[in-house]
């Protein structure tokens, strides 16, 4: 099974470049360090390989990303592309990507508008180059940010020109929310253009918020002085977990491999609710890592509190928050991936996460929780888990952000900038109306 | 870098936008010839080993100019050495006097003589002299001077334009100019640096040229930076009371402590030697320091680009409201390696200081609209958020963009310094400087005084005079509709409701 990486815009393509680098380092671990004996560990390495990169004829080759990059400008795929041929362990296809020259000046209608039509049929044909090297396609996964031009509206147009052609391939989109305050001025009409043309084109939408990102850079990994590239890592650390294979356990009994489908298959059983988020335990910095040991059963505590009340991370969690307490709310869930790596991983404890009171009411019990159990650790962890949720969760924000573009879109500031590229006040209300309705869809769980 | 170029580069283009400045009389020419300057500079300093690379294409082309018409070597592979650089810059006065002083001087090589335009008389002062009389006589050949230079730009995103405002050239040709690139290159962005009289400029007309040629730049800029002398005055002043032993006007001494080329104001290490200097450079220096930073981003990598289009994009709700107040910091960096170089957070509250602005208004009293900040050097996000948590509580933003910012972070510091910051906030204050500017104009205007200087131009009426007053008006009011918001928002409409 394959999948297809699409990196869009400055965002996408550093994530991107950085994803590619986190599976090889996985890859890569210490023998020790697998938990597993050495022919587990080639078969996983063998799987993550095929999974993700192409190798040509000969298995001798350098592994090639199965990606392809598009830019409205040059600097930053010049940049990935060098930054992954100095790894030494793997590089991008040549001519795999795509660039102009000008840019999308932060502005969605020339990215959706104009660009986009501009670049479909070199870019489809990139990607159509792409999937002609799978024996197996799962599916695609899309990197981009919602703040932008480039990754937003081009990425929106792409994600619409992948599903024209590709109707029946599972399309999974992950998303960088902005920090509240500091990027983009007009990131929140961005994000509304984006997330409404999505939704109607996409399986599911992973949604990494920067402000929590930070969050967890700076009190779980104590980094003093946080860059973007200190935050993507933390990005490619949740998809890694998720995407990194792991036998799941069906409700029927038996197991198969975490494709995309089976994933998204059990994670949006209705097509009105298609927003994810990941959160995982442990998170620390490599050099914590080597002193700590954890029991599954303080991890998945956590991890279910995590989940109950919200939190980004497994520090500062709220243990006020109860299910089934009168008049407290929690996060309500549609439909919960556990992915549990590593150390003693099959001996886990699920259940408390198959509990009918963390679910909305009408989701039948069995199809609520999924779990996978890969004994194969992960990147140095000795025992991770991740959750793959689709609840509340990124709602509050959502909420936020609609609010926001509301308020400008009142005043009709900006709003001139879009119209130049062809983008009607028509088009901005059905942006806001979708969202309202999906809004409304998860408040009402 | 040069083998991917080699992938993406099936018509061996430059990659990168190219951007053309045209520099515009007196003063628009001087401070254009500190730009090129320190053009050289900066790139000299990142660019060791002499390649003709997309960064310095984007400001300056290739030639060989051993021919008399000195041929344009193309990018190719971008492996190419620097044989010589010619700016990209058109060069347009109506006398000779300061721009025939530059094609002799130590940057003549830098200029393309095919590239100015000068006429003998100068423009009296007159702004209908420069834009209804030369700037007809002139039209076609500006258009030819500038498709020319136009032609050698693969992709041509941006026209800088330089002059000032109180006289008649820079003025008059000026938006004349402005008024060509908007009807022949309308795709291609125009941001204006026009430089303001202060209210005892020497120039009485000052302020009809200022208000006629404010309505041009209100209707055809993207986006225009007013700068003021008494600002740049008083940034010079300021440097030389921190460094005792510093002569106004002239170079900073490293032996005071500050470190050579470093100061904002400094041109050492220009092609320009000492012996060169005018009087009026540090304070140009301070102009040209301004367009660098703003075009950094765009030209060198970091792990946040803003292009120059995202800037207009950013800053511009309203398509009038396109007038932005910047300033800068550091104003120089310490030679002394054993003192502590100054804080990073320190060098974001003096950018909000109103002593670091180019032009006298006073933001912290009016509302942003929207505010850049143009990071450089070794500067992360983290580093941009926690002062921005720190001054936000301080600054008013207008209520529906209360988190008005926008953030660019190029990793490229400017020459002698670590990091620096340059600020572009849209700030209904600007309308404090027009209104100025207008009671100035009517103080002339209700006793039409020199009018029939104006009206005796062929071309030019008394219509013009009242349409650019209305203009100026009309623009002061929109601000302060705005800036009533302050302590009175007006509420928004009612969120679209879902019904089940």
């Amino acid at each position: 099974m394959s999948i297809i990486t699409v990196q869009l815009g400055q965002c996408g393509n550093q994530i991107g470049g950085q994803l590619f680098h986190t599976f090889m380092e996985d890859v890569h671990s210490k023998p020790l360090a697998t938990q597993v004996a050495p022919d587990k560990n080639e078969d996983y390495k063998d799987e993550v390989l095929s999974r993700f990169f192409y190798r040509g004829e000969s298995r001798e080759e350098m592994p090639r990303a199965r990606a392809v990059m598009v830019d409205m400008e040059p600097k930053v795929i010049a940049q990935t592309y060098q930054e992954a041929k100095r790894s030494g362990t793997w590089c991008y296809s040549e001519k795999q990507h795509y660039c102009q020259q000008r840019g999308s000046g932060n502005n969605w209608a020339h990215g959706f508008c104009i660009h986009g039509p501009a670049c479909q049929s070199t870019v489809m044909e990139l990607i159509r180059r792409e999937a002609e090297k799978c024996d197996n396609l799962g599916g695609f996964l899309s990197l981009m940010s919602l703040a932008g031009g480039t990754g937003s509206g081009v990425g929106a147009y792409v994600t619409r020109c992948l599903r024209d052609e590709f109707p029946h391939a599972f399309i999974m989109n992950q998303v960088v929310w902005p920090y509240k305050m500091g990027e983009v001025i007009v990131q929140n009409y961005n994000a509304v253009l984006t997330l409404s043309r999505l939704y109607h084109n996409v399986d599911a939408i992973i949604v990494m918020e920067n402000d929590h990102l930070h969050k967890i850079c700076q009190q779980l990994l104590s980094i003093k002085k946080i860059s973007f590239k200190d935050i993507n890592k933390v990005i490619c650390h949740k998809l890694a977990t998720m995407l990194q294979p792991c036998p799941l356990s069906k409700y029927t009994g038996d197991t198969c491999s975490n494709s995309i489908g089976e994933m998204l298959e059990h994670l949006v059983p209705h097509p009105d609710y298609k927003l994810l988020t990941v959160k995982n335990i442990p998170q620390m910095s490599a050099a914590a890592q080597e002193f700590s040991t954890y029991q599954w059963h303080g991890l998945l505590k956590h991890l279910r509190q995590m989940l109950i009340s919200d939190a980004p991370m497994e520090e500062g969690i709220d243990w006020q928050v109860r299910v089934n307490s009168q008049g407290s709310h929690h996060n309500t869930s549609l439909a919960n991936l556990l992915l549990l790596r590593g150390k003693e991983s099959s001996s886990a404890d699920t259940a408390p996460f198959s509990d009918s009171a963390l679910y909305a009411p009408w989701i039948p019990p069995d199809a609520a929780l999924m779990t996978g159990v890969q004994p194969r650790a992960f990147n140095h962890y000795e025992k991770s888990a991740s959750l793959i949720s689709n609840s509340q969760s990124p709602v509050t924000l959502m909420d936020s952000m609609v609010g926001k573009a509301w308020d400008m879109f009142s005043s009709r500031a900006y709003v001139h900038q879009y119209a130049k590229h062809g983008l009607t006040e028509d088009e901005f209300l059905d942006g806001f109306a979708t969202l309202e309705q999906v809004i409304a869809n998860y408040k009402h769980l | 870098m040069r083998q991917f170029y080699d992938d993406c580069n099936p018509h061996q283009h430059s990659e990168m936008t190219q951007s053309i400045v045209v520099q515009v009389g007196q003063c628009g020419n001087q401070i254009g010839y500190r730009f090129w300057d320190l053009a050289l500079r900066e790139h000299a300093a990142v660019n060791k080993n002499g390649i003709y690379d997309e960064s310095v294409g984007s400001f300056f082309r290739n030639v060989d100019s051993r021919y008399e018409n000195a041929s344009d070597i193309p990018f190719g592979q971008g492996q190419g050495k620097i044989k010589s650089l010619k700016a990209r810059a058109v060069l347009v006065d109506m006398e000779e006097g300061v721009v025939s002083e530059m094609t002799k001087g130590p940057l003549r090589e830098v200029f393309d003589f095919q590239q100015l335009i000068t006429d003998v008389s100068g423009s009296g002062n007159n702004w209908a002299v420069g834009h209804k009389m030369y700037g007809t006589q002139y039209r076609e050949k500006l258009s030819e001077t500038i498709r020319r230079a136009a032609e050698f730009c693969d992709c041509l995103q941006c026209f800088f334009v330089l002059h000032s405002m109180g006289g008649g050239t820079g003025s008059g040709v000026g938006t004349s100019i402005l008024n060509l690139l908007a009807d022949e290159y309308p795709d291609v962005y125009r941001f204006v640096t026009a430089v303001y009289p202060s209210s005892e400029d020497d120039v009485v007309t000052s302020p009809y040229n200022s208000v006629l040629a404010m309505h041009e730049l209100t209707e055809k800029a993207d986006c225009v930076l007013p700068i003021e002398n008494q600002a740049l005055v008083d940034i010079v002043n300021k440097i030389g009371q921190s460094v005792p032993s510093a002569k106004l006007g002239k170079r900073v001494y490293n032996a005071s402590g500050v470190k050579a080329g470093s100061a904002i104001i400094d041109g050492e290490g220009g092609l320009s030697k000492a012996s060169d200097e005018k009087p009026f450079d540090s304070m140009n220096n301070i102009v040209a320091n301004l367009l660098l930073n703003m075009t950094s981003s765009a030209r060198f990598e970091g792990s946040l680009n803003v292009d120059l289009n995202e800037i207009t994009m950013n800053l511009v709700p309203f398509p009038k409201l396109h007038y932005l107040v910047s300033s800068q910091t550091p104003l120089f960096s310490l030679s002394d390696v054993h003192l502590p170089p100054r804080r990073l957070d320190q060098m974001f509250s003096d950018a909000f200081s109103r002593d670091h602005q180019l032009i006298k208004a006073d933001p912290k009293h009016s509302l942003y609209l929207a505010c850049a900040l143009m990071v450089r050097g070794n500067v992360e996000i983290s580093d941009v958020r926690r002062n921005i948590e720190r001054l936000k509580p301080n600054l008013k933003f207008i209520h529906w963009n209360n988190e008005g910012w926008k953030t660019g972070l190029c990793s490229v510091p400017p020459v002698g310094q670590n990091y620096s910051l340059l600020t572009l906030a849209n700030n209904t204050c600007v309308h404090n400087t027009f209104v100025d500017l207008r009671d100035r104009f009517n103080r002339l205007y209700k006793r039409k005084a020199h009018i029939h200087h104006y009206t005796s131009v062929e071309g030019m009426e008394v219509d013009d005079f009242s349409s650019s007053i209305d203009s100026l008006n009309s623009l002061v009011e929109e601000y302060k509709g705005l800036e009533r918001q302050m302590n009175n928002p007006t509420p928004p409409e009612p969120r679209l409701e879902i019904f089940k």
